[in-house]
């Protein structure tokens, strides 16, 4: 149902989610997170600025980290998009979830979803990553609560990594 | 209450992993924003574009007939003042008089979306007389051209002083006679802001009479009271929860417009509101850092004692009162729990700017002087020829001591700390290489205000507790913003029931559902709450112990039966509640916490005094290039006296984001103005630590057991920030031989007092003068006896 007093130009679109396809009717210039939050109701995806400065709406398109608030769907039409709702499989815990989960790297949690994706890709593209190879892959996601260390620490034991 | 026995723990001091870290790796927690409702529309607020207006009209006019706006209101709608502090009450949800900085709200629209609600918005025409805007601590000293920021007809001081104190505890001028070395000094730092990464968001229904809010406040308790005062609801009528919460910093501890605003609008639509401020918004909302020029004499003996303290400051406070008038004490209250200072003159002013307000972030108050002291003793100790260490150690305050202020401190772990820090860091035997430096630095922080933000005696924080055959549920005011209030609740109701903190289910910061707990703010909640969550659970355990015991037919031996592992004594704990279900009917019990009444026997005296304070120490490691100023911090050593850790995990999590903060602060962060506006209200432009600029942290932890504390717990959330900002600057100088005498040490800054070393001038960048301010006569109050530790209300009766 969509309230229509305004006039807006909107496109129906085939979108590729967390593995399911799915078509949605959508305003032109809404954003992939807008797109994400308010007609999936993919809240697991959050944002910090919309402005592209944060990091905190990273979702993966292709594999690959893009900010969320920063992207057209439009331009998206059958390429792969993760939210953290696809990083679960099932009600199974990604290691990487698993080890941010047990080491503290999530204290308000808000930055976690756009950090995990961001290190998702990291270990796609690297499997044994340093710990500097970590900072810089993370540098552009913004954390307030940790101070980093944990989250760094939780990467690193994810794959095994023990503290140097 | 019922003792219970000293066995070991098995819950509390175990690294457990927080109780919802589940939905917050997976994103199902629920955040304010992440709210949405039937039939919801979204709410803007239109803002003062002008630092300094009176408003001459406003027309909602055309907006109200835009499609897709189902309402637009204005001040008229919402005439009743609020704020934090029941001494300022200078607020408005919509103004309709005048503006006080750029950023205040003027009007609201809620329409179908938020991109038509921005848009009525734009077409609410404003009409201004724009006035002088008052943009300085100094600016704020003279009479104004215009007219004074807030109408203050009744002051006898200068308009825009929006509060002085004076007190004077010992014989100061005294104490300087009997120094052997008397220095002063000039310090300046600069405001900074919170920076949650999540926007503040609210969302109101109003059904059948009764207003529910959702929000990412800290503080359910106090918007409760707000939204009661004005919107002239009843509090039964209103329902204030919590939502899952991205962060705090004491940015989300007022209550906001926006949280009005959308009840307002809920209200008078019919329908559920939801507001979510931009990053911009976030950014003239504020309530950060108070910008604060400081002076400070000391007078010392040739030992390097401290003889007698004379502290000034000037708060620049913004436009509105917030918590400045408690800001304004913490500025100068808590020098003397760190070193024992025989004869303090404290003299504090906080003046109102056409800026963004300032208010309580992360250490309120008093990083500030913490900063303006540690260097002031650093620069002693290095005129005398003394070690800065030592000659600190010398002054360091003793435990179970009342200060020349009657600040009572208990358990107090400074000694331990120094030694863990400089041991670790090889502080006096790591060789520095050129442009090199370490510097050290000590503090202290309350866990929790010993008093209530609006005066009353009740507990400041109460806890249920609801056993039946399903399990255990905690029911507390208490809000988690993250720093795992939850799961110290969890930890110690599953300590005392000889349980697992996973098997605690939590109903929390839900003004319908829970008693009170006055917020996450003072770093109150592991004290205060745990305290609270202590005594329901001794009650409770009591009553399982006692059916237990029945059934095993020991009648009422209760002592020699072991609650643990899930078990209570010959019966597992669900066989147990099932007993006591039955001998006692519904079991609920209940713990509250008041704190001591310690106050000292003089007016103000409410300000500063808290059950206990924890203690830190800081060493950082810097190198600092001489051609470009750039500072890199190498790595901190910080040791933390908490008292008890009841989850290390947390508790070093705490310490880590502290001490990454307090670097963001040191080194970048400011809330700096031009022509009216924030310099650099975005998350690119306004410079926060990435991954990259944070160094190695290495944590220890102090356990001295407080006696009043939850298992001796104090707390861990803003203490750790203090002793690192100063060990900056102080490792600066052990670098380069200049001293920055400002935060933030940009580059700019470190060049201009090498500039300064290089023409053989004094080597040192920062403020030159403190101005001349009205302070009004100084309370004079005699000191106590400081081993006397009976409460200070009862010796103020004797």
């Amino acid at each position: 149902m969509r309230n229509i007093e305004r006039e807006v130009q909107r496109e129906v679109l085939a979108l590729q989610v967390n593995g399911e396809r799915i078509q949605v009717l959508v305003p032109v210039h809404k954003t992939l997170l807008e797109v994400l939050r308010e007609d999936m109701g993919l809240t697991g995806t959050k944002h910090g600025c919309e402005l592209g400065e944060c990091g905190t709406c990273t979702v993966l398109i292709e594999g690959l980290p893009q900010l969320s608030c920063l992207v057209l769907p439009i331009e998206l039409e059958n390429r792969r998009v993760t939210t953290i709702e696809g990083l679960t499989q099932g009600s199974h815990l990604h290691p990487l979830q698993q080890t941010f989960a047990e080491l503290g790297a999530a204290q308000c949690g808000y930055c976690t979803p756009g950090m995990l994706l961001a290190a998702t890709a990291l270990l796609e593209s690297n499997r044994r990553p340093t710990r500097d190879q970590i900072r810089a892959a993370l540098a552009g996601n913004l954390c307030r609560c940790t101070g980093y260390s944990k989250i760094v620490e939780a990467v690193a034991r994810s794959i095994g990594l023990v503290r140097d | 209450m019922t003792e219970r026995g000293s066995g070991p723990l098995h819950v509390v001091g175990q690294p457990l992993q927080k109780v919802d870290a589940g939905p917050k790796v997976t994103g199902a927690a629920v955040y304010a924003d992440d709210i949405a409702l039937p039939r919801m529309v979204f709410c803007k607020i239109l803002r003062s574009a002008l630092p300094h207006a009176r408003i001459l009209s406003v027309d909602p006019t055309v907006a109200r007939r835009m499609p897709g706006v189902h309402a637009v209101i204005t001040g008229q709608d919402l005439p009743i003042r609020f704020g934090i502090l029941p001494v300022s009450q200078d607020e408005r949800a919509l103004e309709y008089e005048k503006v006080r900085y750029v950023g205040d709200p003027i009007a609201a629209v809620a329409a179908v979306d938020e991109e038509t609600a921005e848009a009525a918005c734009h077409a609410i025409r404003v009409e201004y007389e724009e006035l002088k805007s008052i943009m300085s601590i100094d600016e704020a000293l003279r009479e104004p051209v215009d007219e004074p920021i807030h109408d203050r007809a009744n002051t006898r001081q200068l308009v825009n002083i929006h509060r002085l104190v004076a007190y004077e505890f010992g014989d100061v001028d005294a104490g300087f006679e009997k120094a052997d070395y008397v220095r002063q000094d000039i310090f300046f730092f600069q405001g900074n802001t919170h920076l949650p990464m999540e926007q503040h968001s609210a969302v109101a229904n109003y059904v059948d009479g009764k207003l529910t809010l959702w929000s990412s406040t800290q503080v359910v308790h106090y918007v409760h009271r707000a939204l009661s005062k004005t919107l002239e609801l009843p509090m039964n009528r209103i329902r204030v929860v919590g939502a899952t919460h991205g962060g705090g910093f004491g940015g989300k501890t007022d209550p906001f417009a926006h949280e009005i605003v959308v009840s307002k609008l809920a209200m008078l639509t019919g329908r559920p509101v939801k507001c979510t401020l931009t990053r911009e918004e976030v950014f003239y909302t504020h309530r950060g850092r108070h910008p604060v020029l400081m002076w400070v004499r000391t007078g010392v003996t040739s030992d390097g004692r401290i003889a007698a303290m004379h502290f000034k400051s000037a708060l620049d406070g913004g436009a509105y009162g917030s918590y400045g008038a408690a800001s304004v004490f913490y500025t100068g209250t808590l020098q003397t729990v760190t070193y024992d200072i025989p004869a303090y003159r404290f003299e504090g002013c906080r003046v109102f700017t056409n800026k963004a307000p300032c208010g309580p972030k992360r250490g309120h108050g008093t990083p500030q002087p913490r900063f303006a002291i540690e260097l002031h003793l650093e620069k002693i100790a290095r005129d005398l020829g003394l070690d800065p260490v030592e000659m600190k150690r010398r002054n360091f305050v003793k435990p179970f001591t009342r200060a020349v202020n009657w600040l009572r401190i208990t358990s107090c772990g400074l000694e331990e700390c120094t030694d863990k820090v400089i041991e670790a860091s090889g502080y006096r035997t790591r060789r520095r290489r050129p442009g090199h430096g370490m510097g050290f630095a000590i503090s202290s922080y309350m866990s929790g205000a010993g008093t209530a933000i609006y005066w009353n005696d009740m507990p400041h924080s109460e806890v249920q507790l609801k056993v039946d055959r399903t399990g255990v549920t905690v029911y507390c005011g208490a809000m988690d913003i993250g720093q795992g209030s939850d799961s110290v609740l969890a930890h110690i109701v599953a300590e005392e029931l000889g349980l697992q903190p996973k098997d605690v289910r939590l109903v929390t910061a839900d003004t319908d559902l829970t008693p009170i707990d006055l917020g996450s703010y003072s770093s109150r909640v592991t004290f205060m709450a745990g305290n609270a969550a202590i005594e329901a659970a001794r009650k409770m355990r009591l009553l399982l112990v006692q059916a237990v015991a029945e059934k095993m037919g020991v009648g009422d031996e209760v002592e020699p039966i072991p609650v643990g592992g899930g078990q209570i004594g010959d019966f597992d704990f669900e066989q147990a509640c099932v007993l006591a279900e039955t001998k006692y009917g519904t079991l609920t019990t209940g713990g509250s916490y008041t704190p001591p009444r310690i106050g000292g026997p003089y007016k103000g005296s409410g300000v500063g005094p808290s059950p206990a304070y924890s203690y830190s120490a800081a060493v950082v490691d810097l190198d600092a290039d001489d051609r470009t100023g750039i500072v890199t911090v190498n790595k901190v050593w910080i040791a933390h006296d908490i008292g008890r850790a009841i989850n290390p995990l947390l508790v070093i999590g705490q310490i880590e984001g502290s001490v990454y903060m307090a670097l963001g602060e040191a080194l970048m962060e400011e809330q700096e103005y031009r022509k009216g506006r924030h310099k650099w209200p975005s998350m690119l432009e306004y410079k926060s630590p990435t991954f990259l600029d944070t160094p190695e942290i290495e944590s220890f932890l102090v356990e001295t057991i407080d006696p009043e504390g939850p298992y001796g717990a104090k707390e861990a959330g803003q203490g750790p920030l203090l002793p690192v900002i100063p060990a900056v600057n102080a490792a600066l100088f052990d670098a380069l031989g200049v001293w920055v005498d400002e935060v933030p040490v940009t580059p700019e800054k470190v060049l201009r007092a090498l500039d300064r070393k290089t023409k053989g001038e004094s080597p040192r960048y920062g403020p030159q003068k403190f101005p001349a301010i009205p302070y009004p006569e100084l309370i004079r109050v005699e000191p106590p006896d400081p081993h006397d530790m009976r409460v200070g209300a009862e010796l103020a009766n004797a």
